[in-house]
This record gives structure tokens, C-alpha cells and sequence, in this order.
């Protein structure tokens, strides 16, 4: 039979390399897959995956933006999952930071300056995504509501009203369409540095995620956040105002998805969609949690994620695959990085005598 | 007024393309239109025009074959790069592509692959293929669907799209034609003949579908009626299916529709209602059903804009397909659902339709409030506040697809009532 068992702490190198073998096994299956199924030659295969991402100066640029806005997105989610408020609605916070700065853009554009007019646009935007991020929050800090289905339903409220501003400000009419907003004019879009389209996201961000760590490591609020996490009971013994950190903390949450939409309004797209998220405030679950909540280790988890939905486009571009051979690629991939983590928390022990085993365990 | 001038010679100039003094009509053409002559020298010039080995497409689509709509993109761009021998490690094709700045992204990975002419599928898609064109001047970027590209004033910015209301038009004569069988068996009175419609948004390319498909049934069958409903959405397939369930319960004795799912011919299946279809034949699905469906063929497009660019000459501002090019087909008529005699009836008025001695849109054919439409100001160029910028009736008939080649037709005429127009 088999018997799992918690490890105690297992030393970086070791783990490191656990993560390093898993990465070597997905790849060495993705390549038999990738022959079966389609003829190709893996190693061309991994040539071209790499090249989506690094073959050219502008696509890792591209690398960077993504990199900058999901991390952003998921740093957002970190301070309220290491508190286990399980928020799910990184989404529609992220789409109500971009509903507002849309909303600066096109009812503010040319009536005010530039200056005041980004100003406005970072405080609405971080002000929706907090308020979002508040709603469930006082829930659950009065009534102990369920924050998970809460929050997910939250975003569907956000898809709807984004969707109903669409409605309203489309252009041409009954086009369900917004288009670059103030493309002649260019009021509202965030500044660019030199000719780096993506530099500033990538600063702004940077600054966050160093932010993020002092905050959850250094200050008496990540204290605080970590105490409740483990547990509510021995945080309040210890005098820490439970709903006032689960408030506190959301507000942050929702804050820095808002600032995310700001981001993405503002500074690359210059159009609100209802799919401008792209599901960053789920797959931002995902890099917090393979970081373990460490805002440095989430740089690599996210690129991780890009790296490889990046990788698998390529690929579906190149060889004419569909786009779905990609993802099972992905899909692999995660499925041996997330399963490696496994091995580094738990022990698997093997033991010849069945017989007696099911007997202690009856 | 410059535009139509653009549009008149467009379609002559397809139907010659083959002939070998198209390139002479094309730069007439646009010495015509202005600006854009210099570019086509400059392009012309550079010597690699004549190579035909250095043609790189590059296509951008929304989404990947599982969309009715993209495959027909998709599909065209196949056999566009198949016919014109460019081979299949050339040209390339980006799917899943949203309408954001991952469009510009790719447009600029495709330009920096080698891509010389860019195409992109999506309505949304058009702002971040101008923002590529105004960044990669050398490279031609042509959008289906948008409405910029004449007001925008790049040489190097294209929109495209088919007059596909002529096929909605003879898809509503085959409509009519089995309304009048209806009403001839005594299964309905003639004053029951009502149609459903299940539309997408109260977007003027769905205005000007609808439209053009009553006015087709009307052509027919006199005392036919219309009701609309909006789905808010081009691909949901719950809401199309429920829509069509609703004009049927609501006594409508024909469905049709304009939203990419199987919602509606489903739904007309399971209700045994006739059921005109769109972007392709729904026959092995609705097989007792299913009458016939109208799409626009991207392939005489593509063709054309490839070859311009490999013979260094320049492509039109606005194109427009039309029946004579091969751009709006109508697919298998299924001819155990529909009247007899429709087919020829069809072939008929398609004839009419070429030789200009029909139209479409002919202002004695319908009404507005009770009253005929002399004078419209249609809204050509997009702009925020919806201004109406230009006439678009004269000589008897609404001038659709020629001041630009997206529908600008979105005319609420008599006999057609919308049940909601929250979209």
C-alpha cells in the first residue's frame, strides 16, 4: 500500500530540483505527444515555442506587458488569499478599474488637462476596484457570507455593467463596439517612455510587486494578514480586529486589480471589452499559489504562465495547428509543475504488507 | 463624392483583373483618388514587386475554426493563398486574436515575420490595424468589415466587404416564394404570412440584412410582415435558439436570422418551421427545415489584394463584392423544403440584380412612417456622436455599400417591427 506522509521543510536545492526534473519530464511527454499526433519534430517544436516568446526585441516586450499586467493582477490577489479569503473576483475588480478609467476617458477627454485628467483616472479606477473588492468584504466581515461565491459573482456583475456602458458608448452606433478611445487625440492614454510602449507598465509594476513584499513581510498589516490566515481564533485572541483586517485587506485587493484595469485601459489597449480581463483574476489564483504568496517568486511563476500561452500560440501560428494542441501542451506542463509540488510537501512511502495495513486501518 | 468614383472603378476593375490591362485601370484608379498614386509608385519601384516568391500574407482572425465566422475567413485564406501558388509554410495565420492591443501585437509580429499585406477579420479588430499601418507604412493592412479606411486617408489602410444584402435580398425571394406555397395550400391566410428575424445588434450591417431579406420576401409575396429580435450578441447559441423559439410561439411562420450559432435553425428544426439560413447550408443538421443560406465568399478578396501587392499596384480604399465577383453566394438550396420554381425564380432576379435593372433598396418598393423615403443622410463616417453625413438616396433607390463598403443602411421601414432594441 501506499502511505503519504507531510515532509517537514525540504531544502531549496532539493526542491529546485524536484521543480527542474518535472519541467524536463513535461517536455520529454509533450514531445512524444507532439510526434504521435502530428509528425512534426519536437526539438523544432521547442525551437519555435521559445522563439513565440523571445524571437524578436518586440515580443519580449510583449513577454514583459503580460508578465506586468498578470503579476500586477496577482499580487493584487496575494494579501487576500494569505488571510484564505478565497477572492475570486480579481476579474471583475480588474473590469471595474477599467470601466472607470474608461468612463474618465470619454466623459472627461478634452474638457480637462492631461495631467488632471490621469489623475482623475488612477483615483476612479482605484477607488471601483476597491469598492468591489469591499462588497463581499463587509459581507463576510457582518455575516460571515461565503466570500468564494460571492466574489465569482461579483464578476458577473461587472461583465454586465461594462457590458451596458459598451451599449452606451459605442461607436458606430449598434456596433457593440468602443473602439481606441481619443485615438486622434490621445487624451488619458498614460505616457510613454521614449519609445517603449510597455516600459511604464513594467515600472509601475516592479514597484508594486518590491511594495507588496515590504508590506506582507515587514509591516504589522502583513503580520496581521498571515495571523488570521492561519487562524481567526488565535488572532483574535491576540487582540487583532478580525473584520477590520478582512476590510482592510480587501480594499487593497480590490485596489491594485483596479489599478490593473487602469493599466490596461490607460496604458496599452485605450478600449474597455468585457474580455480586456482575459481571465487574469483567475489565472492570478494560479501564480500566487505556485509562488506560495512570495511577491519575488511570483515574477517566475507568471512568466511561467506567459511564457508558455505565448510559446503555445506560436506554435498553433506556425505549424497550423489549432490553437487547442497548444493548450494540451500547456496543460502537460502545468500538470507536472503543480504535481512537482506535491512531491515537495508530501512523502510517499511504500509498504510491502498490504494485509496488515488494511487491518490498523479498519 | 470621391469615394463612389473609387467604388465604380472597383468593381470594373475586378471583373478585368484577369485581363491584363487591369493595372492600368488601377492606376487610374486611384490617380483619380489622389494621395494614394505616390504609394504604388513607391511600392512599384522597390523591385521586389515582380518577385512573386517574396508574397507573405499574414492573417488575423478573432477566433480559430471553431466559429462559424472565422472558418469562412479562414477557409477563404486557404484557398486564396492555394490558388495563387503561395505555399503553406508562407503565409501565416494568427487565430485567437481579441479585439484589444494584442491585434496591433500581432499585426507588428506578422510585419516583423516579413508579412507584406496584413489582413484582419474582426469589427474590432480596425483601430489597432490602423495604429500597425500608420507605424509600418511599407506594408498593406486590409481590415473586412471596418468603415475608417476612407476617412482615415492612409495609402496603405484597406477595408473590405460584400454587398451581401443582395444575397439576403435573394434569399428572402426564396422566403417569400414558400410563404406563398403556404398560403396557396391554405395552411396559412395571406394575412398570416409573418416572418421572424433573429438578429445580432441594431448594427447597421443587421439593419440592412434584415431589410433587404423582408424586401426580398416582399418582392414575392405582398402581404408579408416581419418581426426582429436582438440577441445582443454574434455567437450565443442558447440566446439565437431561444429568440427563434419566441417568434415562433409568437406566430411567425419563417425564421431567419444573423448571428453565427445553430440556435435558430435548431430551434426551427425542432419546430418544424422553414428556416433561411446564413454563412452556409444547415441541411445535414435541419434537414426538413433548412430552405437556403446567403454568405459572403472572402476568397475573390483575398485573391485580388494578394495580387495587387505582388504586382506592386494599389489596392482600393473601400472594396465591395458582389454577386458578378463571386463574393456573396447563396449555398444549396434544399429543393425538398423549398417552392417549386425557386430556383429559377432565384436565377431570374440574380440576373436583375447584375444588370442594375432591380434594386435592393428601390424606394418604391417600401415605406417609412406611411410615407416614401426621398432623402437620407446616412451616417458614413464613424464618428462618436453618430452625425448623419451623407445622402444616400438618389435615383429612386438607397445607395448601399458605395460610399463606403460596410452597410450603412439602418432605415426602420414599415411592415418590419422590432420586438426589442436593448442592443
Amino acid at each position: 500500500m501506499i502511505h503519504i506522509t507531510k515532509r517537514k521543510e525540504m531544502p531549496l536545492p532539493q526542491a529546485m530540483a524536484i521543480r527542474l526534473l518535472s519541467v524536463i519530464l513535461a517536455l520529454v511527454i509533450c514531445g512524444v505527444i507532439t510526434t504521435i499526433l502530428t509528425g512534426l519534430n519536437p526539438i523544432d517544436v521547442y525551437v519555435t515555442f521559445f522563439n513565440g516568446t523571445f524571437g524578436s526585441a518586440r515580443k519580449v516586450w510583449i513577454l514583459l506587458q503580460e508578465i506586468a499586467i498578470l503579476l500586477c493582477v496577482s499580487l493584487a490577489l496575494t494579501p487576500a488569499f494569505k488571510m484564505k479569503f478565497w477572492n475570486l473576483g480579481g476579474e471583475g475588480q480588474v473590469l471595474m478599474g477599467a470601466l472607470a478609467t474608461a468612463a474618465c476617458m470619454i466623459v472627461l477627454g478634452d474638457k480637462v488637462p492631461n495631467a488632471l485628467l490621469i489623475l482623475c483616472m488612477v483615483v476612479s479606477a482605484v477607488v471601483a476596484g476597491a469598492v468591489w473588492g469591499l462588497i463581499p468584504a463587509l459581507f463576510k466581515a457582518k455575516w460571515n457570507t461565503n466570500e468564494t461565491l460571492f466574489t465569482l459573482m461579483m464578476n458577473y456583475v461587472a461583465m454586465q455593467l461594462v457590458a451596458y456602458f459598451i451599449i452606451v458608448w459605442e461607436v458606430p452606433k449598434g456596433s457593440g463596439k468602443i473602439g481606441i478611445i481619443n485615438q486622434s487625440t490621445e487624451a488619458g492614454w498614460l505616457p510613454q517612455i521614449g519609445s517603449y510602449k510597455y516600459l511604464l507598465n513594467v515600472i509601475l509594476v516592479a514597484i508594486i510587486t518590491i511594495l507588496m513584499y515590504v508590506y506582507l513581510k515587514y509591516t504589522k498589516h502583513g503580520y496581521e494578514i498571515s495571523v488570521v490566515g492561519e487562524s481567526t481564533n488565535t488572532a483574535r485572541y491576540v487582540g487583532i480586529n478580525v473584520p477590520k483586517v478582512i476590510i482592510r485587506t480587501m480594499l487593497l485587493s480590490g485596489a491594485i486589480c483596479g489599478f490593473a484595469g487602469l493599466l490596461l485601459v490607460g496604458g496599452t489597449d485605450h478600449t474597455l471589452t468585457t474580455t480586456i480581463a482575459n481571465s487574469r483574476g483567475f489565472t492570478g489564483v494560479m501564480v500566487a499559489w505556485l509562488a506560495k504568496f512570495n511577491p519575488f517568486s511570483m515574477i517566475a511563476s507568471s512568466f511561467l504562465l506567459v511564457f508558455m500561452e505565448r510559446g503555445a500560440s506560436e506554435i498553433s501560428t506556425i505549424y497550423t495547428l489549432n490553437q487547442s494542441f497548444a493548450d494540451i501542451l500547456t496543460g502537460i506542463i502545468l500538470f507536472f509543475i503543480i504535481g512537482s509540488e506535491f512531491f515537495i510537501t508530501y512523502k510517499v512511502n511504500f509498504t510491502r504488507k498490504t494485509e496488515e495495513v488494511e487491518k490498523t486501518d479498519a | 463624392m470621391k469615394s463612389f468614383t473609387e467604388q465604380t472603378f472597383s468593381r470594373r476593375q475586378f471583373v478585368k483583373l484577369g485581363g491584363g490591362s487591369a493595372v492600368a485601370l488601377v492606376l487610374a484608379g486611384c490617380a483619380s483618388s489622389g494621395g494614394s498614386g505616390t504609394s504604388s509608385d513607391a511600392s512599384a519601384s522597390d523591385g521586389s514587386s515582380s518577385n512573386a516568391a517574396a508574397i507573405k500574407p499574414g492573417f488575423i482572425t478573432l477566433h480559430d475554426e471553431n466559429s462559424t465566422y472565422d472558418l469562412n475567413f479562414i477557409n477563404a485564406a486557404k484557398e486564396a493563398c492555394k490558388e495563387l501558388g503561395i505555399s503553406e509554410d508562407t503565409y501565416m495565420i494568427k487565430t485567437n486574436v481579441p479585439e484589444g492591443q494584442e491585434c496591433y501585437n500581432a499585426a507588428a509580429e506578422l510585419a516583423d515575420a516579413g508579412c507584406n499585406i496584413i489582413f484582419a477579420d474582426s469589427f474590432g479588430h480596425e483601430d489597432y490595424m490602423i495604429q500597425a499601418a500608420k507605424e509600418f507604412p511599407d506594408i498593406q493592412f486590409c481590415h473586412s468589415t471596418g468603415t475608417k479606411a476612407h476617412t482615415e486617408g492612409l495609402d496603405n489602410y484597406h477595408n473590405a466587404f460584400a454587398s451581401i444584402y443582395e444575397g439576403r435580398y435573394l434569399a428572402g425571394v426564396a422566403a417569400g416564394m414558400k410563404l406563398n406555397e403556404m398560403i396557396d395550400s391554405g395552411k396559412i391566410t395571406a394575412d398570416q404570412a409573418k416572418m421572424g428575424y433573429v438578429g445580432a445588434y441594431t448594427y447597421a450591417e443587421v439593419i440592412s440584412g434584415y431589410t433587404s431579406f423582408y424586401l426580398g420576401a416582399k418582392s414575392v409575396c405582398p402581404s408579408v410582415t416581419m418581426e426582429v429580435t436582438f440577441t445582443g450578441s454574434w455567437y450565443d447559441e442558447t440566446a439565437e435558439k431561444e429568440g427563434a423559439t419566441k417568434l415562433i410561439n409568437d406566430g411567425c411562420v419563417l425564421i431567419s436570422q444573423h448571428a453565427d450559432s445553430m440556435g435558430a435553425p435548431t430551434a426551427c428544426e425542432n419546430a418544424d418551421v422553414p428556416d433561411v439560413s446564413y454563412n452556409g447550408s444547415t441541411q445535414d443538421a435541419c434537414p426538413n427545415t433548412y430552405i437556403i443560406s446567403s454568405r459572403i465568399n472572402w476568397v475573390p478578396y483575398y485573391k485580388y489584394a494578394i495580387q495587387a501587392v505582388k504586382d506592386g499596384s494599389s489596392i482600393d480604399t473601400d472594396w465591395t463584392g458582389t454577386l458578378s465577383t463571386g463574393s456573396v453566394e447563396l449555398t444549396d438550396l434544399n429543393t425538398s423544403v423549398a417552392a417549386q420554381g425557386t430556383q429559377d425564380k432565384l436565377d431570374e432576379v440574380k440576373g436583375k440584380l447584375e444588370d442594375g435593372s432591380v434594386h435592393v433598396f428601390d424606394t418604391s418598393t417600401f415605406t417609412v412612417k406611411g410615407a416614401k423615403l426621398d432623402s437620407y443622410m446616412a451616417d458614413v463616417d464613424t464618428d462618436a456622436n453618430y452625425t448623419a453625413d451623407t445622402e444616400a438616396v438618389s435615383d429612386g433607390y438607397f445607395h448601399e455599400s458605395e460610399y463606403r463598403s460596410a452597410p450603412y443602411f439602418d432605415v426602420q421601414i414599415d411592415g418590419i417591427e422590432l420586438l426589442d432594441t436593448a442592443f
